[in-house]
């Protein structure tokens, strides 16, 4: 029988708290939040921050699992607060605390600085050889959706780090690129509009690079958005493999639109309407 | 891109290792039932047997061959769980030089060791 929206049940919140500046190790504080169905666990930290302790510290913006802020730890699994109802995971304790494999800056907000960093060095853009084509864009790159398919699982991830947490060859090997970079770097490889895959090739067919994933799975198995980061990293192996036996197909070039009614339309879509302005 | 360059190795010596190993299964621990390459009766282990493979040339390249890609795919895979423990890039390259060196270090041993079993046994049939 579903709960009563009305009705609450006490849920104890054991958190991690840790201020560097202050502490010399990260230690464990309880706090016992009144939970309705329906609440996330982002709404009982704020039920602590505004009736319990206003010192705690976590990150968060959108509240709607699209930006990726409030990544944490819950009852040891990585996920976003926002996106998880206290009372689907929790009958009477709820554990909370910072991502694993990223330093703390404070309480639960773990810094994402490395991964950035790391997300960075593998160009997560378009690289387009012609530079020209940069500068002075003349015209519109068509895809199809059987190319789009390829790469568009790869680009909702939202950058949370839960992947980075689960990961256990990041817990070991802190230099390891990591699933969100990679899942990142096979999105663009396989983007047709891009040129930058041998320059990619690089840093993903590194020692730290896409050959150091033990294929555990943890990291699709937790991604919030359903991204398969796992297969985005198998993927790049073999694509690094077959480019280093010289294996690989020649992709053809993006085709260019220059104009509109130049892409053949799928049937049964209605013209546009009439233009108005 | 270098790792690539290894981890390609890695994997084609492990698909060689697989095929020797069968070899190896085949004619030592099923030769009971397939009797290659045990003329001489008795077990596949016994001297004459032994000594007889020995002497064929087929034999030494395969025995250098498998201790080549044994050592190539063992010594990668150390490699790989050495470089997990975050070290620093020169202690990799350290451990890499060692590696290598340890490598061929033992694979001259076991050449040499195979071709003085086929120089024996070569003796020995001539008498």
């Amino acid at each position: 029988m579903a709960e009563n929206s009305q009705t609450t049940r006490p849920i104890t919140f054991h958190v991690t708290r840790y201020n560097p500046e202050r502490d010399g190790e990260p230690y464990i504080q309880t706090y016992t939040v009144p939970v309705r169905a329906g609440m996330t666990v982002l709404d009982g930290l704020h039920y602590i921050k505004e009736n319990l302790d206003a010192s705690l510290a976590w990150r968060y913006s959108c509240r709607m699992g699209v930006c990726g802020s409030c990544g944490m730890l819950l009852n040891g699994h990585p996920t976003l607060a926002c996106n998880t109802q206290i009372l689907h995971i929790a009958a009477s304790d709820l554990t909370v605390s910072p991502l694993p494999n990223f330093e703390i800056i404070r309480d639960l907000v773990p810094d994402l600085l490395t991964m950035f960093d790391k997300h960075r060095s593998l160009k997560p853009h378009i690289v387009r050889a012609d530079e020209a084509e940069i500068n002075d864009p003349q015209g519109e790159f068509y895809q199809s959706p059987a190319e789009l398919e390829r790469y568009l699982q790869f680009s909702y991830c939202i950058k949370c780090g839960c992947c980075m947490a689960a990961c256990p060859t990041l817990a070991t090997d802190a230099r390891y690129l990591g699933p969100m970079p990679l899942s990142a770097a096979q999105r663009y490889n396989v983007d047709t509009r891009d040129d930058g895959r041998r320059d990619r090739n690089t840093l993903t067919g590194s020692a730290h690079g896409a050959f150091r994933c033990h294929y555990a799975g943890e990291c699709s198995r937790v991604c919030p958005k359903g991204v398969d980061p796992a297969k985005a990293i198998q993927h790049l192996k073999r694509q690094l493999v077959l480019d280093y036996l010289h294996l690989a197909r020649r992709r053809k070039p993006c085709q260019k639109l220059h104009g509109p009614g130049q892409a053949k339309p799928l049937p049964n879509i209605p013209a546009a309407p009439a233009k108005t302005v | 891109m270098g790792e690539t360059k290894y981890w390609t190795w890695h994997m084609a010596a492990g698909v060689v290792i697989l095929f020797l190993l069968g070899l190896h299964m085949l004619i030592m621990h099923l030769g009971g039932i397939t009797h290659l390459y045990a003329p001489l009766g008795g077990e596949a282990i016994s001297k004459a047997n032994s000594l007889f493979r020995d002497g064929k040339l087929l034999f030494t390249v395969t025995y250098v061959l498998l201790l080549a890609v044994a050592l190539y795919h063992g010594l990668y895979g150390l490699r790989t769980i050495l470089f997990e423990l975050t070290l620093k890039p020169a202690a990799e390259k350290a451990i890499t030089i060692v590696l290598l060196m340890v490598g061929l270090g033992l694979l001259g041993l076991g050449t040499w060791g195979a071709i003085a079993a086929h120089a024996i046994a070569k003796a020995g049939i001539r008498g």
